[in-house]
């Protein structure tokens, strides 16, 4: 348990990384996330899971390099294991025939939207996905998208690939040419999920956001991943981590997630050297 | 050794803990408590009036023979002592440490009623540190095997306790631990200057030995609900996942950064070591000044803490006074040694926050005590205009926890109270489902240690004769 099975790059700062946890691959659903340590001496991380596979025992983990945690993390091989891999932890999604269904994926938020994009699919809905990064080389799961979206619309910020512009222009393009969704999936960072939540509620159309705060133990003991919604205090480890994003203090999450930054810094920093 | 007669022993004094200088010790994390020393242990233990019909024994949730032990540390016979303690409790270096002693076996103690009673807890840690530290750690004999299976959730004292018991009657136990580290509360609430890790890893280490097996990283209710888990072929399943749901005041910019709850303050620091960042990954924020809110042992171990954190002002607020606080007396003395600022008769408002959204004070009002509630304590009414400000960049808020609605939530059989603990049939421990118990704090609330460790002991009992009639 908790080897990693496979690994691969999928940009230079992103990889997939397939991981046996066969009672995880079991029992979860779209939507749940996984507490990763990586090392004996490792903060606790929490995962979204992008993909199981119940035959095989694994899950897979979609990270993008960004703290020291997904550092490490993403320069373990296959074959090597982590120290604690534990789940599914959240609600799962909730899947069920909405009609028409736009999937919105931002950056490494389109892994975290890719099982439940399917599982819409699946529920009969007529799926419309939209992926986006800040350029090409940070674009990930194009085809898998492809695959269970009846369309799919790619940005770059930059115009390195597909439509130059951002998510939210496209999902604008969409409600103005009158293909409006009954419900609008958005997973990404927070200001995209912002500007989602910000358009689509001048339309009333029915946003769910997949949150991410801050986590220790993931089952509603600490507290830490506290975000106001609808003006009450949830727990996104057991309350969420979807939620209505028309309800969500996207500027409470934002300053709650910055509570580390300094810390943050030096640890990246003192990984850095220690590869040095 | 010449046996002392009941005048000579009532002359000897209770001594005293050796311990930690307070100002030496509120820079680091290390045990505050040394230890009896053989010598202070075996005079200590001569005070012993070995009472024929011992109160201590029933003042015990767990029923320790008391006096046997006692009498063997008396005699230099320290192994047999720790023996004799393991007959009926299999944690002996926690509890030694940790159970409120005051109110259990050393409050009814005999010589405790025109003295000080004797130091049985402080004797219970020796003989168990002496065990530990002497390589000589027998395990009992185990019955035969029973051929039955046995699922214990959560690892904390409770889970420990029922394990222990049960798998020395035969049975095979399987104990599910959420974190990476078993242990409970022992891991992540108990602060490791009152329970060091390596200790709890011994007593866990211990119970391995005895054929416990333990699994952690599994969430029951997630990685598999209970249900699932009697079908795959357990015979009974004992639950007792605590009281893991902080509290929070509900009052405004609760939700500002530097406020924790006490759960996360206590968890970062003692199962993440906090205090070894950047060593260790997980961080934790510093500050000038520090409140902590409530009067129970949670508040003490974090305003304790903030303290080793190089916190200059350290304010413990509670609500009532000295005498209503429901932390043990111990504690209260060694926070007042190490500086602890305590504000009584104060509550919280609301929090302040400075630009960047930091917790930078706390608006508290001041209370006056009223008439008795419920629990018999004098009830705090705030006095109207008496708010005033108290600079802090970290609040803990540790005013008790809600009991943790994973385990009731997933297993529709068994059924809570309004409070969300676990209903137990007419004191026993079985659930509304069949050959499901529970105990400690999911059952009680927030509650201590030993009386979870009893539960246990009871819970094994009555697993132990469901087995047999199934």
């Amino acid at each position: 348990m908790n080897k990693i099975v496979k690994k691969r790059m999928l940009s230079p700062v992103i990889a997939e990384i397939e991981l046996s946890a066969p009672y995880i691959a079991r029992s979860q659903k779209p939507g749940q996330f996984v507490i990763v340590r990586v090392d004996d001496r490792g903060e606790r991380i929490p995962l979204t899971i992008a993909h199981a596979d119940a035959e095989k025992g694994t899950i897979t983990l979609i990270v993008q390099s960004i703290g020291k945690t997904t550092t490490r993390f993403n320069l373990m091989e296959a074959g090597e294991s982590v120290a604690d891999l534990v789940g599914p932890l959240g609600k799962p999604s909730h899947i069920q025939y909405f009609g028409r269904v736009v999937t919105i994926g931002g950056g490494v938020g389109t892994a975290i939207a890719w099982p439940t994009t399917r599982a819409f699919k699946e529920a009969g809905n007529e799926v419309i996905s939209i992926i986006g990064a800040r350029t090409k080389e940070l674009l990930i799961l194009e085809q898998e998208m492809r695959e269970i979206s009846d369309r799919v619309i790619v940005t770059t910020d930059d115009g390195s690939y597909a439509n130059k512009g951002f998510v939210t222009d496209s999902l604008k393009g969409l409600i103005e040419n009158d293909t409006i969704p009954n419900l609008v999936l958005a997973i990404g960072p927070v200001p995209m999920m912002r500007a989602i939540s910000e358009l689509t509620r001048t339309y009333a159309i029915p946003t769910v956001v997949s949150l991410n705060p801050i986590m220790l133990d993931g089952t509603g003991m600490c507290g830490v991943c506290r975000v106001s919604v609808g003006g009450k205090t949830m727990f996104a480890c057991v309350d969420g981590p979807e939620f209505d994003a028309h309800q969500v203090d996207f500027n409470g999450l934002t300053q709650r997630l910055r509570s580390y930054q300094k810390e943050e810094k030096l640890s990246l920093e003192l990984l850095k050297s220690w590869e040095r | 050794m010449a046996t002392l007669d009941k005048k000579e022993r009532l002359k000897i004094q209770r001594h005293a803990m050796p311990e930690q200088d307070p100002m030496v010790r509120i820079a680091n994390f290390e045990e505050v408590n040394f230890g009896f020393t053989p010598n202070l242990a075996i005079e200590e233990a001569q005070r012993c009036l070995l009472c024929p019909k011992p109160l201590c024994v029933a003042g015990c949730p767990v029923n320790i023979d008391i006096p046997s032990f006692i009498n063997l540390i008396a005699e230099g016979k320290f192994t047999e002592a720790a023996k004799k303690i393991k007959e009926t409790n299999s944690l002996p270096a926690i509890c030694g440490r940790v159970c409120p002693q005051e109110e259990q076996c050393e409050g009814v103690c005999v010589i405790g009623k025109k003295g000080t009673p004797v130091a049985i807890g402080h004797l219970e840690r020796f003989v168990a540190d002496w065990e530990r530290t002497h390589g000589e750690i027998s395990v009992p004999g185990k019955r035969p095997a029973t051929g039955k299976k046995v699922a214990v959730v959560g690892s904390g004292p409770a889970g420990l306790t029922v394990a222990s018991e049960l798998v020395q009657m035969g049975h095979a136990v399987t104990v599910f631990e959420a974190l990476h580290v078993p242990g409970g509360v022992l891991a992540y609430g108990i602060p490791e200057f009152r329970l060091p890790k390596d200790i709890l890893g011994s007593e866990v280490d211990y119970l391995k030995r005895l054929g416990v097996d333990i699994v952690t990283d599994f969430v029951v209710g997630k990685t598999s609900t209970l249900d699932e888990l009697l079908e795959s072929g357990y015979d009974a399943a004992f639950v007792g996942s605590g009281a893991g749901l902080p509290v929070f005041l509900n009052i405004p910019g609760e939700n500002l950064n530097g406020v924790y709850s006490a759960n996360e303050y206590l968890t970062r620091t003692n199962l993440m070591k906090s205090y070894l960042f950047p060593e260790y990954d997980t961080p934790i924020a510093k500050a000038r000044g520090v409140v902590v809110f409530g009067g129970g042992n949670t508040a003490m171990d974090a305003v304790r803490t903030a303290k080793r954190f190089g916190t200059e002002h350290a304010y413990l607020i509670y609500r009532r006074s000295w005498e209503e606080m429901p932390a043990r007396l111990e504690e209260r003395h060694h926070a007042k040694a190490e500086g602890i600022e305590f504000v009584f008769l104060t509550a919280p408002t609301r929090f302040i926050g400075d630009e960047s959204g930091w917790v930078k004070a706390v608006e508290c009002i001041k209370m006056e005590l009223g008439d008795p509630d419920a629990s018999g304590r004098r009830r705090p009414v705030p006095i109207k205009g008496s708010e005033y400000m108290i600079d802090a960049e970290l609040a803990v808020i540790a005013v008790g926890n809600g009991s943790n609605p994973l385990i009731p939530l997933t297993t529709p059989a068994i059924q809570t109270n309004k409070w969300g603990n676990i209903i137990v049939k007419d004191k026993s421990t079985s659930t509304t489902k069949s050959g499901v118990f529970a105990g400690g704090d999911i059952v009680r609330g927030g509650a201590t240690v030993i009386l979870a460790m009893g539960d246990g002991k009871r819970a094994a009992r009555e697993i132990d004769v469901y087995l047999k009639s199934k």
